[in-house]
């Protein structure tokens, strides 16, 4: 068996050039923080500019259904650049997620999503598990009745793809917006912010029968591209506070100095490298289909999920009080992070799932004990 | 990619033409590995007629795999860690023509073990401390002092010493690397106990000890630059090929959960995976290491991945002695023994506890770690140094 490469290769070095280039060039992060007083005019031409033009709306869509047929080790470049930029883009719920549940089902939907003209949102809360149950909604002759809460990229969406158990199974519903009552949620992130959705008897078409196995694999994407965001939001706390700390001075000296603080921030170095070699291994493995990518995603969103808050909780402290400032945008990574922790299943529950996975389960059965 | 490719596969032709020439199962040991040295096939990253090929380091996993698979005796590499991981690199970039001829071939082959005389009980962290002495007599240089935690003392035949050549000048300056002989006269090694019940390390002391100016590597007073040569090839040694996962400390607990249900709780089995995912975390950290590394992208993280490895090794030996209840209390053997290699796996769950706190002491503390990670890595301005620019004799013991 080949070893996955964990290596960044030219072609993604240039990907991430491309996408840092462009949120360097049209995100200034005083307009992220001026997402949570409800001004979101940056999101509409920022995602237009991401999906359309950079045409990264398709990115793991085939060449033959419209899209560019890249990987998900490409995917993971675009997240981790969106984290380390705390971008308020879905790319994340809309062209991974979404995405990938309505994957080669030959719908008309699949190009539409590739050419970034409709933009979707897998009806899930935000917190929902690879392996998580999901919300109860009932189809009756194409109208879909019930809430979903908690829904992120939803705000953005066109189009609601509806997971329903069926008497044949479950299936997936694409549902218009438009048709729904969506109810925008005051977020602990903002960057990426909630909403409650209502559907009542709302119009909609079956894309997918027989969809466990997509809304799961949907679900576990999500969550190994996760890993990657969280990434590249640690990154930045770390690259932030190195450079704050190495121009900051107190007592006559670069704060950066102490060695109280080069410790902690030495540590955090030690965690942004190992995460990104797992968030790495992670995409590896399901960009080559490899039969250890299960295990592999739980690890990278056990881990990563605490490393970016662990880094931002870090960052906020040794930035000291201009942390925590609203125009500091250090913030904005806090609270990222510590919304992604929860997204696609806490990194504790990911890793009782690991448990199962790697022959380390709770059960006993001779206390007779489960988990 | 081609040439790669070509390169790799004229490499494992070499190989298959030298295993078809020298039978593994019944040529003489020694013969087998000097023809195998004599051949490139030693270590192929050094240069042609130094053991090597002059290829990339990472064609060497193969290699090895390549005589290991046809059942060739190996070079008992790991009583021999020094010679092969530290002095052979030393001697590579520093050694004359005449050092290389005399000492690479039976260092590579194990008929000389070499032990490290560097540190002292008054420098440890503080490496460039060293006060053992080094006076010219003649053509030979007249060397005492003492020396501490030296692995193999008693079996080795040579050392890697760093001595104190002139005292007038501040520490780093004052610096001479040697290579001693082991079995002068003046040499009395005595076994060190650790709180393992086991002496795996040495006192050296070191009593007029006689060396020839011949076995001076590198210039007078240019000890510290050659040291730092050793020292750095510390962290190149984590190469190697792909590690499995489970490998190490992770693998015993793993296994002693897998074997002891009746002694399962929901607190153990929390850190247990939590230390099972930061184990699978280092592991393809290290991974990623020696993908870079063989692209010639040699980083830093040799001493990120050192932190890590004590840190972890700490924390599961801990966690298998609670997960052992009982049977975590009792100990092996306290008797003392003279290992000749080091097994941080081998033995009961008790010696296992006791001896990975060395892991964080042992090749650079991990405080130190943090500070070059903090410098080298991040930037970060350097720890004060009040003894830089003052003569060693000045300085306060």
């Amino acid at each position: 068996m080949t070893e996955l490469n964990l290596l960044y290769t030219d072609v993604e070095d240039d990907l991430r050039r491309t996408v840092r280039d462009l949120l360097e060039d049209r995100l200034d992060p005083s307009a992220v923080i001026a997402m949570y007083d409800g001004d979101r005019t940056v999101v509409d031409p920022l995602w237009k500019a991401i999906a359309q033009d950079l045409g990264l709306a398709g990115l793991l869509i085939p060449e033959a259904e419209g899209g560019v047929g890249a990987s998900a080790r490409e995917a993971a470049i675009v997240c981790e650049e969106l984290g380390r930029a705390v971008a308020p883009v879905p790319f994340l719920t809309s062209a991974v997620v979404a995405t990938i549940a309505v994957a080669g089902s030959g719908q008309e939907l699949v190009a539409d999503l590739a050419a970034g003209a409709t933009t979707a949102a897998l009806a899930v809360p935000f917190t929902t598990a690879p392996e998580g149950p999901l919300p109860a909604l009932v189809a009756t002759n194409g109208a879909l009745t019930g809430t979903v809460s908690s829904v992120a990229g939803v705000l953005e969406a066109d189009v609601l793809l509806v997971p329903v158990e069926e008497s044949d199974g479950l299936a997936i519903y694409a549902v218009p917006v438009a048709g729904t009552t969506v109810q925008a949620v005051a977020s602990l992130d903002m960057s990426r912010q909630l909403a409650d959705v209502t559907l009542d008897a709302a119009p909609g078409t079956r894309v997918r029968s027989d969809a466990a196995n997509s809304v799961r694999a949907a679900l576990r994407a999500g969550a190994a591209m996760l890993a990657s965001e969280q990434v590249g939001v640690a990154s930045w706390c770390l690259a932030g506070t190195v450079g704050y700390l190495r121009e900051r001075r107190q007592f006559g000296r670069q704060v950066g100095g102490f060695q109280a603080l080069k410790h902690r921030l030495a540590d955090l170095y030690v965690g942004v490298e190992s995460g990104t070699a797992v968030a790495r291994y992670a995409a590896a493995a399901l960009a080559a289909d490899d039969s250890d990518s299960q295990v592999a995603t739980a690890i990278a969103a056990s881990y990563c999920g605490n490393l970016a808050v662990t880094a931002a909780e870090e960052a906020l402290q040794l930035h000291g009080g201009i942390g925590m400032t609203w125009e500091h945008p250090v913030h904005l990574y806090l609270k990222r992070a510590k919304t992604d922790q929860l997204a696609f299943g806490h990194p504790g529950e990911q890793r009782r799932r690991l448990a199962d996975l790697v022959d380390l389960p709770f059960g006993s059965t001779e206390a007779g004990e489960s988990q | 990619m081609n040439t790669e490719t070509d390169v790799a596969d004229k490499l494992s032709e070499q190989v298959t033409t030298f295993l078809a020439e020298h039978d593994p199962v019944t040529t003489d040991r020694i013969e087998f590995l000097r023809a195998r040295f004599d051949a490139g096939l030693a270590w192929v990253h050094f240069p042609v007629g130094r053991g090597g090929l002059g290829l990339p380091p990472g064609l060497q996993p193969e290699v090895d795999a390549r005589f290991a698979e046809a059942g060739a005796p190996d070079n008992h590499p790991r009583i021999n860690v020094i010679g092969l991981g530290m002095a052979a690199p030393t001697l590579m970039a520093y050694g004359t023509e005449e050092q290389l001829d005399t000492f690479l071939r039976p260092l590579w082959t194990g008929e000389q073990i070499w032990c490290q005389l560097f540190s002292e009980p008054g420098a440890g962290s503080d490496l460039a401390a060293v006060a053992t002495r080094a006076v010219r007599d003649g053509d030979h240089w007249v060397v005492d002092g003492q020396k501490v935690w030296t692995s193999s003392a008693q079996n080795a035949q040579l050392a890697i010493l760093l001595a104190r050549t002139d005292p007038d000048v501040p520490k780093h300056a004052g610096l001479t690397y040697f290579v001693c002989d082991m079995t002068d006269p003046g040499i009395e090694v005595r076994p060190l106990r650790q709180i393992t019940g086991e002496a795996e390390f040495n006192e050296v002391f070191l009593t007029g000890v006689r060396i020839p100016d011949s076995q001076r590597l590198g210039a007078v007073g240019e000890g510290w630059k050659v040291a730092n040569a050793t020292l750095n090839n510390e962290r190149l040694a984590i190469g190697g090929g792909p590690v499995p996962r489970e490998s190490g400390m992770v693998g015993v607990v793993a296994a002693a959960w897998r074997a002891n249900p009746g002694r399962r709780r929901p607190d153990l089995h929390g850190r247990l995976m939590e230390l099972w995912v930061e184990s699978e975390a280092a592991r393809l950290t290290g991974q990623r290491l020696r993908q870079k590394l063989a692209v010639g992208q040699p980083g830093p993280e040799g001493a990120a991945m050192k932190l890590t490895f004590a840190r972890l090794a700490q924390r599961l030996s801990g966690l298998e002695l609670e997960l052992l209840g009982e049977e975590g209390l009792r100990y092996d053997d306290w008797t003392l023994r003279r290992p000749l290699e080091v097994d941080f796996l081998g033995r009961g769950p008790g010696y296992r506890y006791l001896r990975a706190k060395g892991n964080s002491i042992e090749g650079g503390t991990s405080e130190i770690l943090l500070n070059i990670v903090a410098e080298r890595v991040l930037g970060l301005p350097p720890e004060p140094r009040v003894d830089r620019d003052v003569p060693f004799k000045e300085l306060a013991k």
